[in-house]
């Protein structure tokens, strides 16, 4: 292999977990030329998760957890154009162009462009104070930094995990924070009505208030303070409002370079697009799930790092697919929701209340008798017992799951 | 400064140094094989499974609950089984020696 790569390049853009990842896989299988990452955003590499969570309730002034230490791009020869926008691929030149209209050669590109928060069309919203997203290292470090003694009245957009980690952060912070939900209830696109319910009640032992069915139609901003409208003739002041009502996927330079795109950036189980010498990975693709058998679209860690080292196998020569189960996490509070698989589809829900534990529950999502995916609340038994039945499409007797004096074990369900 | 060596399933020693941060991120900076740290240590992933070496485990100490829970069903658990993103890096574990898990 190495006498192959020594004089190739591999350009990345994108330098988040999918990129960053990529990068140091890549070198670890044996690639030996450059490894050139582009990012628009100037700050070093860091972990998104954490923004919304530890990071914002954390000192102010503390560094963010970066996804990499600084000196293992310097031995790993790993180069990082941090704060440089690239603005075109030229497929045909093998190339790319920065913004400030210099050019780089690559042999292999691999695009992990992620996403950017949807702005939604609210009248008055542009205009409005204090209105931030929840993406970047930047949202995190001006919320916390708009968050004082006058101003501390939240409203949150959106009801996802986005909106309820900050909810729970910002409350910590001592911030009074509604979270406007346009659907019936929170959560309502990633969970099933008991973890709604759960959350619900969560966030209000808390102090935080959780609106339904609040569909934001105008922000007016009058001299000091943000009034935001709502279609049933409510409306709530706000100091700060923080808008989380999902992600534009950044596929505009892979569409623009002619490349395949559907509900993402389409790749094949190498992570590869439909040009030989380039791929896509994490947030922005739209990629076969071989359990659940359909093409889908991910926004989580866990998908950004095992297509990472998937495409830097395939690069290097080794032959491998991508075939995972989704896993994802959120902490809000004191509270550690882990969950896995997908549940899209299901038809029932088992929900498990452990007996000899505090707060301790879970909710098994089934299609038919397909196990789909498991949400587990402080349950990490469950959250891993689920992760090893969905892998390997476990039968599971589901009046022993539904009875709850008997325990989690790996037979107990079988 | 704490002296902490790794003992990879190829039968590689590592040995590194370190003051502050935690377990896995020292493994992760020094490219232990087998250690990930996929979700940036916070007891979700489990891919930073070690296998204390006995004689250290009195200065490493025993899992959480969450982080025992996480292990319990791991097929390659064992008693001396610890995630090592929730190691934190201290005088108290110099010389330690962790093999990493299948």
């Amino acid at each position: 292999m190495s006498t192959e790569t020594s004089n190739k390049i591999c350009v990345v853009i994108g330098a988040s977990h999918a990129g960053v990842n990529f990068a140091f896989a890549l070198r670890k299988e044996g690639w030996e030329g450059e490894i050139i990452l582009f990012d628009r955003d100037p700050e070093f590499p860091y972990h998104r998760p954490p923004l919304s969570k530890a990071y914002l309730t954390s000192e102010e002034g503390t560094t963010q957890d970066l996804l990499f230490p600084k000196q293992n791009y310097e031995t790993d020869r790993v180069s990082l154009r941090l704060g440089e926008t690239v603005s075109s691929i030229n497929r045909k030149e093998k190339s790319i162009t920065i913004s400030d209209g210099s050019v780089q050669q690559y042999d292999k590109l691999v695009l992990t462009t992620g996403a950017r928060p949807f702005i939604p069309p609210i009248k008055g919203l542009n205009t409005a104070k204090r209105v931030f997203a929840m993406r970047t290292a930047e949202d995190a470090i001006n919320i916390r930094k708009s968050l004082n003694k006058y101003h501390n009245k939240v409203v949150i957009i959106g009801g996802g995990y986005i909106g309820l980690e900050t909810a729970a952060s910002l409350s910590k912070l001592g911030a009074s924070v509604t979270v406007l939900e346009r659907e019936e209830r929170v959560l309502s696109r990633v969970t099933a009505p008991e973890m709604s319910t759960y959350f619900k009640e969560l966030h209000q032992q808390h102090g935080v208030s959780l609106r339904s069915n609040k569909n934001v139609t105008s922000v007016d901003f009058n001299s000091y303070i943000n009034e935001v409208q709502c279609d049933d003739g409510s409306s709530y002041k706000a100091d700060i409002i923080i808008v989380g009502v999902g992600i534009i996927v950044n596929t505009e330079l892979a569409e623009e370079a002619g490349l395949e795109i559907e509900n993402g950036i389409k790749v094949d189980a190498n992570c590869k697009t439909n040009d030989e010498d380039i791929y896509a990975l994490g947030d922005c693709t739209f990629h076969y799930n071989p359990h659940y058998k359909k093409y889908i679209r991910l926004e989580s860690v866990q998908n950004a790092v095992d297509q990472a080292k998937v495409a830097a196998k395939s690069i290097c020569g080794e032959a491998v697919t991508y075939n995972a189960i989704p896993w994802f996490w959120s902490d809000q509070y004191d509270v550690k929701l882990q969950m896995v698989g997908l549940s899209q589809g299901y038809n029932h829900t088992i929900k498990r209340i452990e007996t000899d534990r505090d707060n301790c529950q879970s909710v098994w999502y089934f299609k038919d008798d397909e196990l789909l995916a498991v949400d587990a609340i402080n349950n990490a038994k469950a959250y891993m017992l689920g992760t090893r039945f969905i892998q390997k499409n476990q039968k599971i007797d589901k009046h022993k799951l539904s009875d709850i004096s008997i325990a989690i074990t790996p037979t107990s369900f079988i | 400064m704490a002296k902490i060596t790794f003992l990879t399933s190829d039968n590689e020693t590592i040995i590194t140094e370190a003051t502050t941060g935690n377990v896995m991120e020292l493994a992760v900076q020094n490219k232990v094989k087998g250690i990930d740290g996929d979700c940036g240590g916070v007891c979700s992933c489990a891919t930073c499974h070690v296998h204390v070496e006995p004689a250290s485990w009195d200065k490493v100490g025993a899992p959480s609950q969450l982080e025992s829970d996480m292990l319990e069903f791991d097929d390659n658990v064992s008693e001396f089984s610890r995630l090592c993103c929730q190691i934190d890096v201290s005088d108290a574990i110099d010389g330690i020696v962790l093999n990493v898990a299948k």
